[in-house]
């Protein structure tokens, strides 16, 4: 077994863990503390991929902004433990079966499809982090604005949605 | 080299346990966590594809998906607070006023 692949299954098995513990954990916090450790998981698989743009941005944005964010508003919102009804619970029979069914599909799609797409040489080197910025300014540049529209959108609605209401 | 194989099949995992999370987790807040993981599984197989293909789109198409993560990040976060003020309760089947 080479270093990559170990590298690989370190974190792929921290990922699905961390994710594993999102669903057992009782309260918001914990699972929110365990998206965290998903997320720099995957930042370490980015790097193994060679994004490292990616990587980069997934802790800035990812681990930072956005989870800092769920944390603040856990916080402000003072969520408890979450309880369960027996409604509830049945709920997990059905979703266990989608899951299994979702993976098969996957499964069965990635077995069908190994000698068209997935057994081409992998590119080695890429200086990714110049090429994407000059794919993002060039050919993407029209979305790229697009997003920033979005954001804005986003903010705005956001300050409207969270204010409170003048008596 | 890692095969590609490994990571589509370890970001399928990461999709269906999102999903199962979903249907599963009864506080709203945890709803929306599944939501992000379903996503950061979706730019694996991106990331992935992009460097099996030697295509950067991949990549890029991955800062897309995660500047549309933050904004509804905010938005649904600001959604999330208002239901907590007007209804006290972060439970998703408390919250059933269209519900018979």
């Amino acid at each position: 077994m080479t270093a990559p692949l170990v590298v690989f299954f370190v974190l792929a098995g921290l990922a699905v863990i961390g994710a594993v513990s999102l669903i057992l954990q009782k309260h918001p916090i914990h699972s929110a503390l365990s998206l965290i450790v998903v997320m720099i998981a995957l930042a370490g698989l980015y790097l193994l991929l060679g994004a490292e743009f990616v990587a980069a941005v997934q802790i800035i944005i990812y681990g930072g902004a956005i989870m800092v964010l769920f944390v603040l508003v856990i916080m402000l919102l003072n969520a408890g433990v979450e309880e369960h009804t027996s409604i509830s619970k049945m709920a997990g029979a059905p979703g266990l079966l989608l899951v299994v069914a979702l993976a098969g599909l996957v499964a069965a799609t990635i077995v069908r499809s190994t000698d068209s797409v997935l057994s081409t040489s992998q590119a080695g080197d890429m200086s990714s982090t110049l090429e994407i910025s000059n794919m993002l300014f060039k050919d993407f540049v029209y979305p790229f604005e697009l997003t920033s529209f979005l954001i804005l959108v986003a903010v705005l609605g956001a300050m409207v949605l969270a204010q409170r209401e003048k008596s | 080299m890692v095969p590609t194989n490994y990571y589509v099949i370890l970001s399928a995992i990461l999709f269906g346990l999102g999903v199962f999370a979903f249907v599963f987790k009864r506080n709203i807040i945890t709803i929306f966590m599944s939501i992000e993981l379903m996503l950061n599984a979706v730019n694996l197989a991106f990331v992935a594809f992009s460097q099996a293909l030697g295509k950067l789109d991949g990549q890029v198409f991955v800062l897309f998906v995660i500047v549309v993560a933050a904004a509804e990040a905010a938005v649904g976060l600001g959604i999330i607070i208002l239901i907590a003020r007007n209804r006290q309760t972060l439970n998703v089947e408390r919250v059933d006023l269209l519900k018979l």
